[in-house]
């Protein structure tokens, strides 16, 4: 991909972001905060490629610390944000 | 022909575009609690999908090493996640940004010390002498920016962690001169990743680090405890735009959209949090304003009448009510009150009181801190309502309950042009009929250092105790 594509890609998703955030419920804004976290982790793709790569080892040990920290956010951000999600519930109706 | 080295096949560039939709759907779900459940699988998904391309498509040379680094990070991830406690979130947040952070300026080093591997180098072969690996000019600025915001993620963050977490006094340090010194010090950092396109030695690279993790440690000391909420979405929002910067660096899409989406995300939040405080962002970014809740202050207006109240005169109000409406506060996480709450909420439902939730966007140390306290507590999310949305009803309320809030409900905000706070949306509370306050004692004041006159009006009932034992003392006089 050429410099141009890259920068459409970015522009066109900070516009998707903008309006797909301001969508998100206030009451949500913590879960919100957590999963970005955790979506914002996908940096362990360069991780994991310098971590597979032959040629360096200084460069694969980098990476491979940097795959063991981004898991830390990748398991440790969709599981707090499940928690916290699971425990949003609606008021039981006396009715049903 | 370098840019050669980035070509990838179509399925993998389709893979990695599916998983920033994911990402996307991910997002999107957040707009109600119903659909917010599957949009974290789809996250999840997207993930996956990503990780699985990236092992799919590259030699792998050392397997067993990368599944150990997952499977250490993965255990600690999940067994923090599943012992924190909820007031402790934005901690938590905190520290996992500071993690994105380091992540990017390790990736950010990986690829400048071995470029082959990412295929963002070329080798140049002279006629004599032996080749050169040379970093495409264009990659340099993208891993330098990468790098710098990544570092000032990770060590902005562990500022942030250090007062959240209370390991450090929440009073801004100011260091004198310190607008200048940050100035300079990020002059100089953009001054050496433009020169790093000429020069792509070892020193180059690593003052840029350097400089960043010092820049990212100076621009938070100065911020006060009141700006925390802003400061967390402002790193929520650096740590988007790092793992963007990698994603230019790296030509990969999911990258990109996911930095584009979560330096969004963090920008809005921050936005939305300096509007509730009636603040700019440059002030915020400044610093110097607020301290420790019990810190400063608190000689002021001492000497004032006001009524004080106990749980019993509290549980007779509110029994006899119509309608509650209780406002929390970070003084409620902090005594962890919200379970002794909802009991009392549901006596008082029993006796046919309605009972509603009033939050400030800025109750709290981050975004929505106060509604995952109370989800935390069984309170159904529909009892609970933003400030523009239940404002109005105070004045048909019969008991305003606020419970370790302070500054957001003080009028002050509306008329006294002299306050700190002035402009400040604030909750509407002495419009109820009675207002109950529950404060530990009369000297302190809130985060913003300003005392608040509805203490001594009227209608104000003072319950000065813990916030978790006078609510459990209400509890047993509702019984």
């Amino acid at each position: 991909m050429d410099f141009i594509s890259i920068l459409s890609i970015f522009v066109l998703a900070c516009f998707v972001g903008y309006y797909v955030v301001w969508s998100v419920t206030p009451a949500l804004h913590t879960p919100l905060m957590s999963v970005t976290n955790a979506i914002s982790s996908v940096i362990v793709v360069g991780a994991l490629i310098a971590a597979a790569a032959a040629g360096s080892p200084s460069s694969k040990w980098l990476g491979l610390v940097a795959v063991a920290l981004a898991s830390v956010n990748i398991f440790g951000g969709f599981a707090v944000t499940q928690r916290m999600l699971s425990m949003y519930k609606k008021r039981e109706r006396k009715d049903a | 022909m370098p840019e050669a080295a980035h070509a990838q096949p179509s399925w993998v560039l389709l893979a990695y575009l599916i998983s920033g939709i994911c990402f996307i759907l991910a997002l999107r779900g957040l707009s109600s609690p119903e659909s917010s459940r599957r949009g974290n699988w789809t996250g999840m998904l997207g993930m996956a999908i990503a990780i699985g391309t990236t092992l799919a498509v590259h030699e792998i040379a050392s397997l067993p090493e990368i599944v150990g680094a997952m499977a250490i990070g993965g255990g600690i991830g999940l067994v923090t996640a599943r012992k924190i406690q909820m007031t402790a979130m934005p901690q938590l947040v905190a520290a996992f940004h500071s993690l994105v952070g380091m992540a990017a300026v390790l990736v950010g080093a990986a690829a400048y010390l071995n470029p082959e591997a990412f295929g963002i180098a070329a080798r140049i072969t002279p006629t004599f002498g032996p080749s050169i690996v040379s970093i495409l000019p264009v990659s340099r600025v993208e891993m330098g920016l990468g790098v710098a915001i990544g570092a000032i993620t990770f060590s902005g963050s562990v500022i942030a962690f250090l007062k959240l977490n209370g390991n450090m006094s929440g009073k801004p340090i100011l260091l004198p001169l310190r607008h200048l010194i940050n100035l300079g010090t990020l002059a100089a950092i953009l001054a050496l990743i433009a020169y790093f396109t000429t020069d792509q030695s070892h020193w180059v690279f690593f003052t840029i680090a350097g400089l960043s993790f010092v820049i990212g440690f100076l621009l938070i000391i100065p911020i006060g405890g009141a700006d925390m909420p802003v400061v967390i979405s402002m790193l929520n929002s650096y740590s988007g735009w790092a793992a963007a910067a990698m994603g230019f660096t790296l030509h990969n899409s999911a990258m990109i959209i996911t930095g584009a989406l979560v330096g969004s995300s963090g920008a809005i939040l921050s936005y939305i949090m300096c509007k509730a405080m009636n603040r700019s962002f440059i002030s915020v970014i400044a610093g110097g304003f607020g301290g420790d809740a019990v810190a400063g202050g608190a000689a002021a207006a001492i000497d004032r009448p006001y009524k004080r109240g106990s749980a019993e005169d509290a549980a007779f109000l509110m029994s006899q009510a119509d309608q509650v409406i209780i406002v929390p506060g970070y003084g409620m996480a902090v005594s962890q009150a919200q379970h002794a709450l909802r009991e009392m909420a549901d006596l008082l439902k029993k006796e046919g009181v309605r009972v509603k939730y009033a939050i400030h966007p800025v109750a709290g140390r981050m975004p929505g801190h106060m509604n995952v306290l109370l989800a935390e507590a069984n309170v159904p999310y529909d009892e609970v309502f933003e400030l523009e949305d239940i404002n109005s009803e105070f004045a048909q309320t019969d008991v305003a309950f606020v419970i370790g809030a302070n500054d957001v409900t003080n009028p002050a905000a509306k008329t006294h042009k002299s306050s700190p706070i002035y402009g400040m949306p604030v909750l509407d509370v002495e419009k109820a009929r009675t207002v109950l306050f529950v404060k530990r004692s009369m000297g302190g004041v809130g985060y913003a250092g300003v005392d608040n006159e509805l203490f001594y009006r009227d209608n104000t009932m003072m319950l000065l105790a813990d916030a978790k034992k006078m609510v459990e003392e209400i509890v047993k006089n509702l019984g």
